[in-house]
């Protein structure tokens, strides 16, 4: 019954690939820190550059000292698409739904890839405030979710 | 351009070109291999070569038919030169060929063959996510959204772009009808005899908005081929050759950013590559006379144009119109094999393939006397390549 509920709350069906953090140990913090509900974002210890997705070396000072700084979870839409084709066989029945790309202002505009929940056929504005939302997974990972902020 | 400065201009030509059947995605009858070879011979009859001649291979884009097995099936003498071009997508259509023509220069080789094989129905299809139940790397933040393959990525892109220059359906439906009219006069095009109108591409699916069945190319099977050799041997040669005029590859800064990070995101990746090619070149945009287009999806188009120069940004919707890029009368003919679109979605090769028709001057859609024909491969990936050849 708990699980029932629990897989009707997702945005998308089960059995999409799951994200697992990477073997060489590059991501594990981004993945911990969403199962606990805070949103990070690589950032360089020396020049403060951010960097997403997450790499070895800062992209701006070639530092190689990189942690994670927690962001606000508060975006903008800074593109999006309406998906009709499944391209999964467990998105057969879930089409459409909405991908957005947003954008962090406060981690030097970033940008991280999500669903907008809701009504998959809402009229979507460029530069639309939206708050992230922390959608967990039974099998034990969180993803990172986008609805529309106010 | 000081004449120290490296240039392949006129110094290779590109003597022969080939290809098989296209075939709709697991129709072909043979392995892919085989129709590598195939269209590697067909090639080498078209520049009046043995195949024996040829010295060297490149390709692109995790080609899996490699140049050893090629060479030793073929009976080669000797392999001279073999490359690969990195990255997916079709980025390196023109950048096999601009290896190939430096390895020519450089006098690695004598005869190069730049090929592509692409049998989708014998391997994975391009547009499907992989069946693992769990994802690791840069595709863990994007696959569980439902968002991973090249239609999700370029359409986020084209989105962008179409909000910041007021760009509307009609410049995508032009690129798909444009590339349907200019199949039907190619009986290769495996939409030959499929005609398509206005009406029916607004009424067809979507697949991901802004695209529509008809602004995604096609899955098939094929093969094409095509011989490149320095200009001494290319005047021997029984066709006109076409001389290559510039070549350029590359990606702009960070375009190769993962999780659509790209700071210059709405871009096709050709604004570090176009101003290199003019100038090798050495002409402008405005002399181009004719221009085959990457279109894995028609908005890759718009991007394309406009950062080669043969538009403004803002202008896209009065200059990508269906009469404009259409043979035989538009002031710049697109696609007019009808390309990945309506010929074949042979990695973009099938349209080096065509801009070399067109300065020899046997086109199914001739652009009358033209001279400047340009190639543009595999727009919003990283890295990506383009070329500009003259009759």
């Amino acid at each position: 019954m708990a699980q029932e509920k629990a897989k009707s709350s997702y945005y998308l069906p089960a059995g999409v690939p799951a994200p697992k953090p990477a073997p060489d140990g590059l991501d594990t913090e981004f993945w911990d820190a969403v199962r606990r509900h805070e949103l990070v974002v690589q950032r360089c210890r020396r020049c403060a550059a951010f960097q997403f997705g997450p790499e070895w070396i800062c992209h701006r000072c070639h530092g190689e000292e990189l942690g994670w700084h927690r962001v606000s979870g508060r975006g903008r839409i800074y593109s999006w698409e309406r998906v009709w084709h499944p391209i999964h066989p467990a998105l057969k029945d879930a089409c459409p739904y909405l991908v957005v790309l947003v954008e962090l202002p406060d981690a030097d505009n970033v940008r991280m890839i999500g669903n907008l929940l809701g009504d998959p056929m809402r009229d979507i504005a460029f530069g639309a405030p939206v708050e992230a939302v922390f959608e967990d997974h039974e099998e034990g990972f969180t993803l990172v979710q986008w609805k529309l902020a106010g | 351009m000081s004449t120290d400065e490296f240039t392949v201009k006129d110094k290779v030509a590109i003597v022969g070109i080939g290809e098989t059947t296209y075939y709709k995605r697991g129709q072909a009858p043979v392995s892919e291999f085989r129709l590598a070879c195939e269209a590697i011979k067909k090639a080498a009859d078209d520049a009046g070569i043995a195949v024996t001649d040829i010295d060297g291979f490149a390709s692109y884009s995790n080609e899996r038919n490699d140049a050893s097995r090629l060479a030793a099936a073929l009976g080669l003498p000797a392999l001279h030169y073999s490359n690969m071009f990195w990255g997916g997508g079709g980025g390196g259509g023109s950048g096999a060929v601009g290896n190939a023509a430096a390895a020519l220069v450089a006098g690695y080789a004598k005869y190069v063959c730049v090929f592509r094989a692409l049998a989708q129905g014998q391997f994975v299809r391009f547009g499907q996510a992989p069946a693992a139940r769990t994802i690791s790397g840069p595709p863990a933040y994007t696959m569980p959204y439902g968002m991973s393959v090249p239609a999700h990525w370029v359409a986020l892109r084209t989105r962008r772009f179409m909000y910041e220059h007021n760009v509307t359906q009609d410049a995508l439906a032009a690129v798909s009808l444009a590339c349907y009219h200019h199949a039907q006069r190619n009986p290769r095009a495996v939409m030959y005899g499929r005609p398509l109108t206005r009406e029916q591409y607004d009424g067809s699916r979507w697949i991901v908005e802004p695209f529509h069945l008809y602004d995604c190319c096609m899955e098939n099977d094929g093969a094409a081929a095509l011989i490149l050799t320095t200009a001494d041997r290319a005047r021997d040669l029984r066709n006109k050759p076409a001389w290559v005029m510039a070549a350029a590859q590359g990606s702009g800064y960070r375009q190769g950013a993962s999780v659509e990070n790209a700071p210059d995101y709405a871009s096709s990746n050709f604004k570090s590559l176009a101003p290199r090619l003019f100038a090798m070149a050495g002409i402008s945009p405005r002399d181009v006379d004719v221009a085959q287009i990457y279109e894995h999806f028609s908005g890759a188009v718009l991007l394309s144009a406009v950062e080669h120069g043969l538009c403004a940004p803002d202008e896209v919707m009065d200059f990508l119109t269906f009469e404009n890029i259409t043979w035989p009368n538009g002031k710049l003919p697109i696609n007019t094999s009808g390309g990945n679109l309506a010929e074949c979605y042979m990695h973009g090769l099938e349209l080096v393939n065509e801009a070399v028709r067109q300065v020899r001057g046997t086109s199914t859609c001739q652009i009358k006397d033209a001279e400047i024909s340009l190639v543009v491969s595999g727009p919003m990936v990283s890295p990506v390549s383009d070329l500009i050849l003259h009759g």
